[in-house]
């Protein structure tokens, strides 16, 4: 299974994209899958969807559809909270198992 | 490698004043300000943030915040922190207008190097999800006794 790449999109980039951006990482590689996982502010998601063209979203700040690109989303409030942060990363996984069919 | 890190008592303040949001987050820059940790532009840049991409999180039956802006007005990395007597209503993480959840701490971050920073920003995560510490915060009653509580808190390794 290749690598896969992670946008980790929070309002300003640094303190929530950073904490989601490390869980996201750890947890995934628990399950078997090895990501990159990039951080940025939410202004800067057009410009970095376009340079990296990650594989999935992560964000703790709304993203619309439309800023998305079409790329999946994946709230990470979870990874800040602590409930909910394996039953997101099983469906991160998911996600990125079935991409790679 | 630093693992701890120390809470100046001039940001911790119990029982903060302020009769809305915006005074108290006002109220709490302000500490950080005359503190030296941030710029004056940091008070203006906490207000216009949480408007934009509210803090407010929700946890097990409380509500807690962490404003926090741009690095460029951070002088050096800092979290203050108050609680407040009555519960002030912030807008939630990533929620719509409608999502609200009632805060009774509120962590103001003054970040310089977000990765830098992690293992504070990880052990403030632990912190959050603690109830019992939580409490034990809420009903400190000194500010310089719960600057050390929780300095040690934040200084604790995190093993994920």
């Amino acid at each position: 299974m290749r690598n896969f790449k992670v946008l980790s999109v929070c309002g300003t980039g640094i303190a929530t994209s950073t904490v989601a951006a490390k869980k996201t990482k750890e947890m995934l590689a628990k399950r078997g899958i090895n990501v990159e996982v990039i951080e940025c502010k939410v202004t800067e998601i057009d410009i970095k969807i376009d340079n990296i063209k990650p594989d999935v979203i992560v964000h703790t700040t709304p993203v619309s559809d439309e800023a998305a690109k079409g790329i999946k989303k994946f709230f990470g409030l979870p990874f800040l909270t602590g409930m909910g942060t394996d039953a997101l990363v099983d469906k991160i996984a998911e996600y990125l198992k079935s991409l790679d069919k | 490698m630093k693992t701890g890190f120390d809470i100046d008592k001039r940001v911790v303040k119990i029982g903060i004043e302020g009769r809305d949001k915006t005074e108290v987050l006002t109220n709490m820059a302000r500490m950080l300000v005359e503190a030296g940790y941030v710029k004056e532009s940091y008070i203006d840049g906490i207000l216009k943030r949480e408007k934009i991409f509210p803090t407010g999180i929700p946890l097990d039956g409380y509500g807690i915040a962490i404003p926090h802006t741009d690095i460029e007005h951070v002088n050096s990395p800092m979290v203050a922190v108050a609680t407040l007597i009555n519960p002030i209503e912030f807008n939630c993480m990533g929620g719509g207008d409608e999502d609200r959840v009632a805060v009774k701490i509120i962590f103001m971050l003054a970040m310089k190097d977000g990765n830098e920073q992690l293992p504070m920003l990880q052990s403030l995560m632990h912190i959050i999800q603690d109830n019992k510490l939580i409490n034990d915060i809420c009903e400190s009653t000194d500010n310089e006794l719960l600057a050390s509580l929780l300095t040690a808190e934040l200084g604790k390794q995190v093993n994920v």
